[in-house]
């Protein structure tokens, strides 16, 4: 695993698409248990993700819109800590359900644990 | 500067290619067209509709695609019994300039002979159709469409917006452009609707993505597959905001639909959700069906983004496939033939990656071939729909 540089806000592998969005966009995998600079803190990932995930950039609370392109992309389930996997397990459309094969949750994460 | 040159038809529209269209008028007669085309599969695509029930629609698509400017000769596969007005459609194509026949299989004497009579028209034709003379083309032009399909969570951030960088040149240059896919905007039209020319075509443009919300509702689920929440997308207004990037920052000239041919240079949204009851089914069933909607439409080729990967090609228009997702490249880059991955894995700039969109669409007009157009990707898809026509507002003098 890589030093973390304590010089940089955020991990560069986490990009901020807007200033007012809650999410980040992950532009490499990450693993689970790597130690990613966030917003200036250190968060540990429970749960690793693919290229093109979301983590939540702060905490986010059940209900609150979920911010991406400086737009409401959807709306929290339940409470999301920082540093967490923001996608279908947690996040419900505004308009249309989003349907997913069983498993796929899973894939996009890289935690081995959900894999049927 | 790459130059332009194109084959000049009756209606004073050019084509990049000169192909010849085999086209069936029901299933029942789409293995014969298939097999009439397939030594000649680079010059002759076969397109065509499936049903065996009448739809005006589908007979106005018809007529479109093989009066298409990169059409220069169709061959009607009729099975006999069918609905399909194919008197109708050899007329139009007749009055358009183009040798057309039709060859109906119960009065041909079935399918062998009906095969054989087919691969001798083409031949003849194909030897007309190699002393076509090439007249010059301005960008002005072209009519360039844009898709995206097999989406993820790299296609908004790179794909997509150097897409809309190509299209803001190719709009600044005088082409006509049309993005569509209402259906993928659902979440997006207060923005858009800011960028219509007139506050009556903002009207228009909210009004068919509410069109839009409301039929996915009734069919119970969005324009949304497994692979795009595999891929990291999570809703379905996620996914529109980062197709919507596709239009690039232009005005919106005017809203059309499947058929409509832009009038002049601009930037177009097609409305591609059927009018009325839900009645025939999904909008779009893949992502062919709206190529070849555009196509009807005119365009000349297709800028198709993908995160996922998708390998598609088309009947009759090139496809340009631009990789939003770098990893999804390095598995396919036989299949691509721009990589956008390379503004998030190597720090490439949209702008850059937009400028050499824009670059390929002259060369591909020139006549430089596509990956899919290459590997002989000639994907076609037509299925039934309803539309009533657009009105006043949708096209602003």
């Amino acid at each position: 695993m890589t030093e973390i540089d304590t010089r940089i806000d955020t991990d560069r592998r986490l990009l901020l698409l807007a200033p007012e969005d809650n999410v980040v966009v992950a532009r490499a995998p990450v693993a689970t248990g790597e130690k990613v600079r966030l917003e200036g803190r250190i968060v540990t990932l429970t749960s690793g993700i693919s290229m093109g995930h979301k983590l939540a950039r702060r905490p986010i609370a059940a209900g609150e819109p979920i911010v991406k392109y400086g737009a409401v992309i959807g709306t929290a389930t339940e409470a999301i800590p920082q540093g967490a996997h923001v996608h279908i397990h947690n996040v419900k459309s505004n308009y249309t359900a989003t349907i997913s094969l069983d498993g796929a949750e899973a894939e996009g994460s890289n935690d081995t644990r959900k894999r049927p | 500067m790459t130059k332009l040159t194109g084959y000049l038809r009756q209606d004073g529209r050019k084509g990049i290619r000169n192909r010849i269209a085999v086209a069936y008028l029901v299933e029942c007669a789409h293995h014969v067209a298939r097999e009439i085309a397939w030594p000649r599969r680079t010059d002759a695509h076969v397109i065509g509709f499936p049903g065996c029930y009448p739809n005006d629609y589908a007979q106005k698509m018809m007529e479109r695609l093989c009066t298409h400017p990169n059409v220069g000769a169709v061959l009607l596969v009729s099975l006999g019994c069918e609905s399909f007005n194919r008197f109708k459609l050899e007329e139009v194509i007749r009055a358009s300039g183009r040798p057309v026949d039709t060859l109906v299989i119960q009065r041909a004497g079935g399918t062998a002979a009906t095969i054989a009579r087919g691969q001798a028209w083409i031949e003849e034709t194909l030897v007309k159709l190699g002393a076509a003379e090439r007249v010059p083309m301005d960008i002005s032009d072209l009519v360039v469409g844009t898709v995206c399909g097999g989406s993820d969570g790299t296609s908004g951030i790179s794909g997509n917006p150097a897409a809309g960088s190509a299209f803001d040149r190719l709009v600044e240059a005088g082409a006509a452009c049309i993005f569509e896919e209402t259906g993928e905007l659902i979440g997006c039209e207060a923005i858009m609707a800011e960028r219509a020319v007139t506050p009556d075509l903002a009207v228009e443009l909210r009004r068919s993505v509410a069109k839009a919300a409301r039929y996915y509702e009734t069919l119970g689920y969005g324009s949304f597959a497994a692979g795009n929440a595999e891929g990291g997308l999570t809703t379905i207004e996620e996914k529109s905001l980062g197709a919507y990037a596709k239009s690039g920052q232009s005005q919106i000239s005017g809203l059309i639909k499947p058929g409509d041919i832009p009038p002049r240079g601009g930037l177009y949204l097609m409305d591609v959700v059927p009018d009325g009851e839900v009645r025939f089914g999904f909008p779009n069933i893949s992502d062919n069906a709206e190529i070849v909607e555009m196509m009807a439409s005119g365009a000349h080729m297709t800028l198709f983004v993908t995160g996922r990967g998708s390998v598609v090609g088309s009947a009759l228009a090139p496809v340009i496939k631009i990789a939003a997702n770098p990893e999804m490249y390095a598995r396919l880059t036989a299949d691509m033939d721009v990589n956008a991955g390379r503004i998030i894995d190597e720090g490439a700039s949209v702008d850059e990656v937009g400028q050499e969109i824009y670059d390929l669409v002259l060369q591909v007009a020139a006549g430089q071939q596509t990956s899919s157009e290459a590997m002989g990707h000639a994907e076609f898809i037509l299925t039934y729909k309803s539309f009533e026509p657009i009105g006043p507002a949708c096209l602003p003098a």
